[in-house]
């Protein structure tokens, strides 16, 4: 793969409200790898025209298309509901995981940027996200920490009547602020020790907040943390980046939930399924 | 996309856990936080003049006495500290390690959002902050790099001591580190021993910075008055 | 009705509701008669189920704790991304929580209306009565309903009703209810009794002997092609209203698998019935990728509006309030800024039309809600509605909490989809389809709140329990890869993706995919008429065939090639817009979502032709060449009388 140059306008900016105003003219670097076992390296890419009311996986679009018309392999990257809530896109901007605005990728746009910057484009970078191609990356580690206990057991047909358990408005209202996890990654991939802790503990402290999660509650915690140390993760030390980096905002506080949980579970006896 | 990764090792039992590592080093700093403020309080005691200074520092060897024999008490807590050090050392490196393999390859472009400086020299500020308590002992303690020499009173060798400009530097460094490393211990060992939430999450922190900025300052006071000649 | 466009064949009818019993008991009668597998003999038959949605997710789930072993495939990396995650406003449930007049029966005839007379009652009723058990199952997996003090569960109205039945999570009722379907199908892959094949894409169904007996399947990531064989294949892959390009869809949102076990035997019921959501936020720019809804439950307190005057340019808090038209307000007295969706589309089309409406080429009205934030204050305003307020800042740049928001209408769902019997069976025997993939609850319109509700109805409590009905025949004889019928499935599939990759053209995928959609927008969307479907239809076979001559994918098939997945889906989608021009010209009436200009009320209102067009139009594939084959399913109502719908 070499450095392209790309001269030609990419886009005019039709329909855009006051769009006389020329686009924006940026330097991409991106992250170009064939697959996970392949050496990978950054490469340069001129990009013009670009509208500031683009989202940046539309700048990235475009630069495909070019990509692609030019018979060059387009840069492969994850993305889906592009709405900011199923946590399929996400890549390292400038260092920043989705970026300088704590939001996902897809809900970042160009309005963010200025001509004449220069941006670099990196996939999320942890062990246990092995890179599929280029920015996409494989977060089947998630899926398997939720498997190792973050569910409530209640098989289809077997639930007793809502209203049956009241829940403090509070409680559920906390809940569903951790509940909020899209399993983007953003965490890993910001936490300077790689660690999948913020988002083990959105799903602690979702379940464990409400009353329908307490039979379960010491199993979980245990299981889960056994899990994300298994997938090679990092270890947490609490320094913050995850939580900033959120695109949900999850908090701190999760994870101090955790620690909590896990500790008692640990005097209480629970032990890690092998 | 059914090929599963392989699978690492199970983890047997809780000690092999990063959590429970990351409690035993909260545990074992709020071990050494407590021996820091007896120390920093003794250290005081210099502003009273060698005899009181002296006499502070056989106390801690004799206290007890007649009812436990000789330095039993003493022996007690280094036999704590030690244990601390080397567990808190330890689970620090292990959990280094751990994190080295979590990203082998590192981003090209990285910033920082909401790390600070503190969190940041964590590991090599507990380092440094390890040689410097090494050097120490050996200075003050056991005096075979003192000038002085090891059959010189402690006032001496304090005195000694902070009279070299650069001794009192590289204690200045070491001591900010360790004022440092405690602003981000504290908080670290409130979340990791579950005690943090939303509502404390401020006064922790405003805490940690308090009580790491009154420890770094008594510390400074003692070998800053030597050098400036307000002990001798 | 021009003959080459389509031929009439045989009715169909669904035969496995038993209509010799009141519609009420109609459900537990057919669990009853229905019969049984034995947990023995469960283990011993496998099941796929494509997509992992809400539908899918808690079908596979749901079918793996009654110890069948499934198979579960999608086209993300986790089950989790699946695009019901989007879904932001509630779901609907007969519960009666707030004692204002609601029962199964109302939710039954408010949907039937809702959906214009269009949809079968028997599956309706059905829904309604599944529809309490949903919040009950899902509470108790720990989704985080909003609560009221008392900690009990709290109700808003929506769209389209009068009585407040919806139950909701913030904005984002769908994350939370999917998220609750996707642990419980982790849980069941932990259990082992669930197989996962994560960025795995179904290209083709397998019939062997006249039965659904497996599916063709690419390995997105190593771009293998395998083959997967079942008893059963569910088929719970959502919408198709990407064919637009520009839907609130995911982007890979697709119509794929449905149209290619369409193009093997299952027949596809109304698709030209798509729903237009009125309050998106409009497009900007050519360069755009996808819309972005803005939860109907924001008309419960926003009002919408439009300036009086044509070509008013001023920001819209200097023009005054007497020179603002609250046009739903004035034209529905008694439902105002709560019409139905098709309604609220429509009308703010027309006042775009009329010249009124606001933003970059007029296409947009107002959402304004200075009013409620003077009655509730701000920070009620910011509880209710935060995070779609956060979201539409972020995405216009604009603040909706100072400036008024600019909404217009996106496509959003298609009721249209496989034809299923009361069994949700397809023509195929042995293929069910659930979910937003089949026609079967929503007639020509959904209401609000309930593509939730009919998803999981469908996934925990309808299929798991019709299945067995069938599979008491099973388990079938074993096939492998050497049967002639997978042989020639998969041929097809190498084939294809060969001749993609082979054309070398000057247009990529996406390209032809906005073309598309453009075409179909303006044609074949809210509103169309005899000359612009015919015109449309030519234009697609013209784009169909430039497709195949001039189309663009680099790399090979066997890498992670994300051009060559979107060159396969567009290539589908430009055979789907040809069936839903022709049945959107065949139904010469006005209903629900489908509007048709020809047939309309003095007063501009959808009007419905009962005597001639009361059926579900399910359409037959015929091979190249030869016209589709319509079969008509009669729609008789015996418990909602058919009146012309009015929320005046």
């Amino acid at each position: 793969m070499t450095a392209t140059r790309h001269d030609a306008p990419m886009t005019s900016s039709v329909g855009n409200p006051g769009a006389e105003k020329r686009g924006m003219n940026l330097t991409l670097r991106i992250w170009r790898q064939q697959g996970p076992t392949v050496k990978g390296k950054m490469v340069t890419y001129k990009i013009t025209d670009i509208s500031p009311d683009m989202s940046f996986l539309e700048m990235l679009d475009v630069l495909n298309e070019q990509l692609i018309m030019q018979g060059d392999d387009p840069v492969a990257f994850d993305h889906d509901c592009r709405e900011g809530i199923c946590g399929m896109c996400g890549v390292m901007i400038n260092g920043q995981a989705h970026g300088p605005q704590q939001t996902t990728t897809c809900q970042l746009h160009m309005r963010s940027f200025k001509d004449g910057d220069s941006i670099d484009i990196e996939p999320w970078r942890a062990t246990a996200f092995p890179i599929i191609k280029d920015l996409a990356v494989d977060r089947r580690a998630f899926d398997r920490i939720i498997q190792s206990g973050g569910y409530i057991s209640v098989p289809t047909g077997t639930a007793p009547e809502a209203h049956a358990t009241p829940v403090p408005k509070a409680d559920s209202d906390a809940a569903f602020d951790a509940a909020t996890c899209i399993g983007c990654g953003a965490c890993v991939a910001a936490c300077p020790n790689a660690s999948s802790m913020l988002f083990t503990a959105a799903k602690v402290t979702h379940l464990g907040l409400l009353p329908q999660g307490q039979p379960e509650r010491n199993d979980r915690v245990v299981n889960m943390v056994a899990q994300q140390d298994r997938e090679g993760f990092g270890g947490c030390t609490n320094i913050g980046e995850c939580s900033a980096s959120c695109p949900k905002g999850i908090s701190m506080e999760t994870i101090s939930r955790l620690n909590h949980d896990l500790l008692g579970a640990l005097r209480a006896g629970a032990r890690p399924k092998s | 996309m059914t090929v599963e990764h392989a699978q690492r090792r199970t983890p047997k039992v809780a000690k092999t856990n990063s959590v429970f590592k990351k409690a035993v080093m909260a545990v074992t700093g709020i071990i050494m936080v407590l021996y820091l403020i007896a120390h920093v309080i003794g250290n005081l005691k210099a502003f009273s003049g060698a005899e009181a200074f002296n006499s502070y520092s056989g106390w801690i060897r004799t206290v007890g006495n007649p009812a436990l024999p000789g330095e039993t008490t003493l022996w007690v807590i280094r036999i704590v500290l030690l244990v601390a050090v080397v567990a808190h050392f330890w689970a620090a490196v292990s959990l280094w390690r751990q994190a080295k393999r979590a990203r082998p390859q590192g981003y090209v472009t990285k910033k920082a959002t909401a790390q600070s400086y503190a969190s940041r020299t964590m590991r090599w500020g507990g380092v440094i902050i390890g040689a410097f308590i090494i050097y120490h002992i050996l200075d003050l303690t056991l005096g075979t790099v003192n000038a002085e020499g090891f059959d010189s009173t402690p006032y001496e060798r304090l005195v000694a001591s902070f009279q070299n400009p650069f001794v009192t530097i590289f204690y200045a460094i070491s001591v900010i580190l360790l004022g440092m490393h405690l602003r981000h211990g504290i908080w670290s060992a409130t979340q990791t021993l579950g005690q943090s939430n939303r509502r404390r999450e401020k006064t922790v922190s405003l805490f940690a910075v308090a009580f790491a900025t009154a420890i770094t300052l008594g510390f400074l006071l003692v070998p800053l008055s030597v050098l400036f000649g307000l002990i001798d | 009705m021009s003959l080459e466009l389509f031929t009439e064949g045989e009715p169909i009818a669904d035969t496995k509701a038993p209509t010799d019993v009141p519609i009420g008991e109609r459900w537990s009668e057919r669990q009853f008669r229905g019969r049984l597998v034995n947990p023995t003999n469960r283990r011993k038959m496998t099941i796929i189920v494509v997509g992992t949605g809400l539908a899918g997710g808690s079908a596979a789930a749901t079918l793996g704790e009654a110890g069948y072993r499934v198979k579960s495939f999608w086209y993300q990396d986790s089950p989790r991304r699946a695009h019901s995650v989007a879904a932001q406003g509630g779901i609907n449930a007969a519960k009666n929580y707030r004692n204002d007049g609601d029962s199964v029966h109302r939710l039954f005839y408010d949907t039937v209306k809702g959906g214009d007379f269009r949809s079968r009652e028997d599956n309706v009723h059905r829904l309604a009565e599944v529809s309490v058990n949903i919040i009950d199952q899902c509470v108790a997996q720990g989704v985080p309903f909003a609560r009221e003090y008392g900690g009990l569960l709290d109700n808003r109205s929506f769209g389209g009703t009068q009585v407040s039945r919806t139950f909701y999570a913030r904005g984002q009722t769908g994350q939370q209810l999917l998220y609750g379907a996707y642990q419980a199908l982790e849980r069941q892959i932990a259990a082992g009794s669930v197989e996962q094949n994560a960025r795995t894409e179904m290209l083709d169904l397998i019939v062997v002997d006249g039965r659904a007996r497996g599916i063709v399947a690419r390995d997105l990531v190593s771009g293998e092609i395998s083959t997967h064989f079942a008893d059963a294949v569910v088929i719970a892959s959502g919408g198709y209203g990407n064919v637009f390009y520009l839907s609130t869809n995911a982007k890979g949102s697709n119509t794929t698998a449905i149209w290619r076990a369409h193009k093997r035997g299952a027949y596809f019921a109304n698709p030209c019935y798509t729903q237009i959501h009125p309050t998106c936020i409009p497009v900007k720019g050519d360069y755009q990728s996808k819309l972005t809804l803005m939860s109907e439950s924001l008309r419960n307190d926003g009002r919408v509006w439009v300036p009086k005057e044509r070509g008013d340019d001023r920001p819209a808090n200097d023009i005054p309030e007497d020179e603002r038209d609250y046009y739903l307000e004035r034209l529905y007295p008694s439902f105002g800024n709560l019409v139905p969706r098709d309604i609220a589309s429509r009308q703010a089309k027309n006042v775009c039309d009329e010249g009124r409406g606001v933003g970059p080429g007029g296409l947009g009205v107002y959402l304004d809600f200075a009013e409620a934030i003077k009655r509730l204050g701000r920070p009620a305003v910011e509880a209710k509605y935060g995070n779609l307020f956060d979201m539409y800042a972020q995405i216009t740049g604009e603040d909706p909490y100072v400036t008024p928001m600019r909404i217009f209408p996106a496509v959003h769902y298609t009721m249209g989809g496989l034809w299923v019997d009361y069994d949700l069976q397809s023509t195929i025997p042995g293929m069910f389809v659930i979910g937003e993939a089949n026609f079967s609850d929503h007639g020509a319109n959904r209401l609000g709140a309930s593509a939730l509700m009919q998803g999981l109805a469908d996934g925990y409590f309808v299929l798991p329990s019709t299945i067995s009905s069938y599979l008491a025949d099973g388990p079938f004889d074993k096939i492998d890869e050497s049967h002639p019928a997978v042989v020639e499935a998969v041929q097809g599939v190498q084939e294809q993706t060969q001749r993609l990759l082979s054309i070398n053209g000057n247009r990529t995928p996406a390209s032809f995919h906005r073309e598309l959609g453009q075409l179909m927008w303006d044609l074949c969307g809210m509103e169309r008429t005899d000359e612009g479907l015919r015109k449309a239809i030519d234009r697609i076979r013209e784009i169909r065939q430039e497709f195949w001559s001039n189309l663009k994918v680099g790399g090979d098939w066997h890498s992670f090639n994300q051009t060559l997945e979107h060159a396969g889906r567009v290539a589908d989608f430009i055979e789907l817009g040809e069936l839903m021009c022709v049945d959107a010209l065949h139904r010469r009436e006005s209903c629900g979502g489908h509007f048709r200009a020809e047939s309309q009320t003095p007063e501009g209102e959808a009007l419905r032709d009962d005597e001639n067009f009361a059926y579900v139009a399910a359409w037959e594939w015929t091979p190249e060449g030869q016209p589709p084959v319509l079969h008509k399913e009669n729609l008789e109502y015996e418990y909602v009388h058919l009146a012309q719908r009015s929320y005046k």
